[in-house]
């Protein structure tokens, strides 16, 4: 029967009641708080600020919950709630180098200045699924001794960055130096989100983008990129993770004031190398960094940035990962579900337009068929 | 509770009037300026997220939020109806954030923000249409990059539209697109007048209202001021045609409006009816009434309450 | 408008470099209405790349072109507006590319190829420009009932007689030809020669056309330029070059055909 649009005011606030109910759950069961998602599920809160594009725990955790779940609709909702909010103060650049170091990894070096450490890692760990857990669990302490963190918040010299040892010997560019040497340095810094995008982007542009992109896609394109579908001979220089402090310089001050501290991941990947016989080669690089613990969103955006530097490269661009404006233009997950999933309006009356013509079309195609057939008969 | 027209309650505190905040609200009122001044021009602007998805009108949305004010009386509809379940649910958002009036009366909105229809009742001289744009680059299926489809419309290279309208008469014998047809505004720039049905397209030539298009995702306003050419493309030979109907309204009996097909049962016993929900309860206020409109199996349509139905069932 | 005779191409002084490599060094000729000019040398001699600024597509790095246009008169290839070249290049300017698929849309069939040109200067009429189509079709020799197919479904002979018909279709007073046989074999190139020869003396076309093949330069061009690293080494009518070079570097070229 047809119901389908009447009606409609009261239908809403039904399945509004009833996702609620739903979300719930059984009421013998004790309610989730925000803390126990915030404490337990934290890699599903840092995944939503990295793609929401804001950095409150709490908030991600809340959004999480008020999702059911749904990490790409608690992303929404904590990118319509960023929309709100009032832009007081642009921070300083973050400084990675100072991070109080909770994991740091190169696969470039067996051994590198200040050491490595593996952190607080799934990698190494068996994919067994582990029925203890399901009955409570107290962990046992990691091992005593070693402090857990590296680095300038222990009192340490900070920990020096692989890639600039690298650079000091020439063996890879610094960064914002590519062809056009210190020139680039000195324009200002793009804003995705307060100027709409153009093409060609510049790599500011790009990197912001990709820090908000959505994991999967970022994922699926790096893949893509080890697998032959663009030129990519990539190395681990260094991945970190753990706190850094972020500061800002009011105008009003004159100085710096340190507002907090972020957990952050960062990697810099060192990727194939340029150069020729007369021009001396050297290493290109990749760069990832995000809110949060994403260790495999760092690691693929850094793959995804070193695809897309194709053009300023003079490379051939004919893989995914390297056009620009296919990876810029979908690569925000909030944009892709909301264009998605809006087949499901009502779209009945484009639909009725092309019904009436097909069927039109098909009335005259099978007269002339019947009048064709007469006409010989006739003869 | 279709009354005609509300006063909702006042702006739920917290918000800013129209949610976005001013800085947002001048920035769009300068894009609707730049737009208004090349017609048919797609103006870039920072589109912020909203509270609903993309896709489901956030470029209408941050258009209408920028331009009422507590004089405005406001309309939503989708596909041609005020109680789709999107147009409720946008309109509860106005009601909420700017406590504007709103009505169902074509007649009397001042602003009427739009998915996929033009009301059949004639627009009139200070009314403003908003709609909602999915893709607003008509270009965008023959060249699916955007640097140039900039440069085609810059330059005025429109060829490339021509050669699919062709495409389509040497395959099918007629152009095959029923929405979203192109048009040619003021002379000059090509447009996509959203995913309206070819049908309204006569409605935007010569039209008195202001017409804006918001597109969110896609980040483009672009506008046609009033009494603006609007011409949709075609060819001398092969002119463009409206669709038409055997029949009439089942409800109303109109023979001038786009009509809904509905299936009624399983039997696939089908009935036509207006689109424009407003235009349809206005004509049968005056009287006027179409083949089915006694018809008591499907008085969900006419208003009657639910109960009328269980009685009948 | 002057009657008397005018050059259609004036050439000064043209020159390209990329970077510190010479492409084409100091070119300077005219062109008369009606004429073939053929630019003959081996690869890498610099020959595309003159096409290239003598057609608008490359911008020299110093030099000029001057061109009488039907509809702009008289014009600096490089110098005018962005939007007037793009039209010439749609109309009065047409380019033969070596492989067709550069110079045809895949994705649209063979009359949609010849009637976008039509369409882009303002045909609106989808029975003239369906005519129009087919009256050119017949003119490079494709069947009339192809017009409705895809290039990609042509032989490359075909193709390149597609590409050659889009660009005549528009009326050019000048056409641009890079290698038009180069990748065919051997009898489908000799039809196209001939169909060319005919369509040019027939039309009073003028053209410039690069080819490193002399056999196609002999049966084509009036006038030939030899070229070598950049410069031109030798110029004069085709069959004074061909039968008398005075050059080495053309007497080289001469004595590396194979004789029949």
């Amino acid at each position: 029967m047809y119901v389908a649009v009447k009606g409609g005011e009261q239908a809403i606030e039904n399945a509004h009641r009833l996702m609620a109910e739903e979300r719930r759950g059984e009421p013998s069961v004790p309610e989730l708080t925000v803390e126990q998602i915030l404490q337990q599920m934290r890699l599903a809160v840092d995944r939503v600020m990295s793609e929401g594009a804001l950095y409150d725990p709490w908030l991600a955790a809340l959004a999480v919950k008020q999702a059911r779940g749904d990490l790409v609709e608690a992303t929404f909702l904590l990118r319509a709630y960023r929309t709100t909010l009032p832009r007081l103060y642009d921070s300083l650049p973050v400084d990675t180098t100072a991070m109080e170091v909770r994991r740091r990894i190169s696969a470039t070096f067996k051994d590198i200045p200040g050491g490595q450490v593996l952190g607080p890692t799934f990698d190494y760990t068996h994919r067994l699924l582990d029925f203890g857990l399901a009955a409570g669990f107290q962990p046992t302490p990691a091992t005593a001794g070693k402090s857990e963190t590296m680095g300038e918040g222990n009192g340490e010299p900070p920990l020096s960055r692989v890639m600039d040892l690298l650079a000091e010997e020439g063996l890879v560019d610094r960064p914002g130096c590519g062809g056009e040497g210190e020139e680039e340095d000195a324009r200002p810094v793009g804003d995705i989100t307060r100027d709409p995008p153009t093409y060609p982007a510049a790599r500011d542009v790009r990197l912001q983008n990709l820090a908000r992109g959505d994991e999967g896609f970022l994922l699926a394109l790096g893949y893509s990129s080890q697998r032959g579908f663009g030129d990519n001979h990539p190395f681990a220089g260094e991945i970190r993770m753990g706190e850094v402090a972020v500061s800002i310089c009011p105008d009003e001050l004159g100085f710096e004031v340190e507002i907090g501290d972020i957990t952050a991941s960062e990697c810099e990947m060192v990727t194939s190398f340029k150069g020729s016989k007369d021009e001396l080669p050297r290493f290109t690089r990749g760069y990832g960094l995000s809110f949060g613990y994403n260790e495999r969103k760092v690691l693929a955006m850094s793959l995804v940035d070193r695809s897309l530097q194709a053009r300023e490269l003079g490379e051939d661009i004919d893989a995914p990962s390297q056009d620009e404006e296919f990876v810029l233009s979908h690569s925000d997950n909030v944009e892709a579900q909301g264009f998605v999933q809006h087949l499901k309006l009502p779209h009945y009356v484009d639909f009725q337009a092309d019904l009436v013509m097909i069927r039109s079309m098909r009335a005259e195609i099978l007269k002339r068929a019947v009048s064709k057939t007469e006409t010989e008969e006739a003869a | 509770m279709t009354a005609a027209t509300q006063t909702p309650p006042a702006v739920e505190a917290g918000y800013n009037y129209g949610y976005l905040n001013e800085q947002t609200k001048r920035m769009i009122r300068r894009a609707i300026l730049k737009a208004v001044a090349i017609p048919g021009y797609q103006v870039p602007f920072a589109g912020r997220e909203m509270p609903m998805p993309y896709g489901w009108g956030t470029g209408g949305i941050q258009l209408s939020a920028s331009i009422l004010g507590p004089e405005d009386v406001f309309k939503v509809i989708d596909q041609g109806a005020d109680d789709t379940t999107n147009a409720v649910s946008i309109r509860k958002f106005f009601a909420k954030v700017t406590g504007v009036k709103t009505t169902e009366r074509t007649g009397d909105a001042t602003v009427i923000q739009t998915r996929h229809r033009i009301p059949e009742t004639p627009l009139k001289d200070g009314q403003i249409m908003v709609y909602q744009v999915p893709i607003p680059e008509p270009l965008r299926w023959v060249e699916p990059r955007e640097t140039e489809t900039r440069t085609m419309h810059a330059l005025e290279e429109y060829g490339v539209m021509h050669v699919q309208l062709y495409e389509d008469i040497a395959r099918h014998g007629r152009i095959a697109t029923n929405f979203m047809y192109p048009v040619k505004v003021n002379g000059r720039y090509i447009m996509s007048p959203s995913p309206i049905p070819k049908f309204d397209n006569p409605k935007l030539d010569n039209s008195p209202a202001l017409h804006i298009f918001g597109a969110g995702r896609e980040k483009r306003i672009y506008a046609i001021p009033p009494h603006t050419e609007v011409r949709s493309l075609d060819f001398e030979d092969y002119p463009f045609e409206v669709e038409t109907w055997d029949g009439c309204c089942a409800l109303c009996g109109a023979t001038d409006s786009y009509l809904d097909e509905v299936i009624l049962n399983d039997a696939g016993e089908r009935m036509f009816v207006c689109s424009d929900t407003d235009y349809c309860a206005t004509r049968r206020g005056q009287g006027h009434t179409g083949p089915m409109a006694d018809r008591e199996d499907i008085s969900e349509l006419t208003g009657d309450k639910p109960e009328t139905q269980d009685k009948n069932a | 408008m002057t009657t008397l005779p005018h050059p259609m191409i004036r050439v000064r002084g043209i020159t390209k470099k990329y970077g510190e490599m010479i492409g084409c060094r100091d070119i300077s000729f005219d062109l008369w209405p009606g004429e073939v000019m053929g630019i003959v040398g081996e690869s890498g001699s610099g020959k595309s790349t003159l096409l290239g600024c003598l057609s608008g597509r490359l911008e020299p790095t110093t030099g000029s072109v001057g061109y009488a246009s039907r509809e702009f008169g008289d014009i600096d290839v490089h110098g005018c507006a962005e939007p007037v070249r793009r039209k010439l290049l749609r109309t009065e300017l047409g380019v033969v590319h070596q492989n067709p698929r550069d110079g045809l849309r895949l994705g649209v069939t063979a009359g949609a190829n010849l009637g976008e040109r039509l369409m882009s200067v303002g045909a609106r009429h989808y029975g003239d420009i369906r005519a129009e189509a087919l009256k050119w079709l017949a003119e490079v020799e494709i069947e009339a009932g192809r017009i409705d197919h895809f290039p990609k479904t042509f032989s490359g002979g075909m193709q390149q007689r597609l590409q050659i018909a889009c660009n005549l279709i528009t009326q050019p007073r000048i056409v641009f030809m890079d290698e038009p046989t180069g990748g065919l074999d051997v009898s489908v190139q000799a039809r196209l020669l001939d169909l060319l020869r005919n369509l040019v003396s027939r039309l009073g076309l003028s053209v410039i056309i690069v080819t490193h093949d002399l056999a196609v330069a002999r049966l084509l061009a009036h006038r030939l330029m030899v070229m070598q690293r950049g410069q031109v080494v030798e110029t004069g009518l085709t069959d004074q070059v061909l039968d008398d070079p005075q050059h080495p570097y053309t007497q080289l070229l001469v004595s590396s055909i194979l004789q029949a």
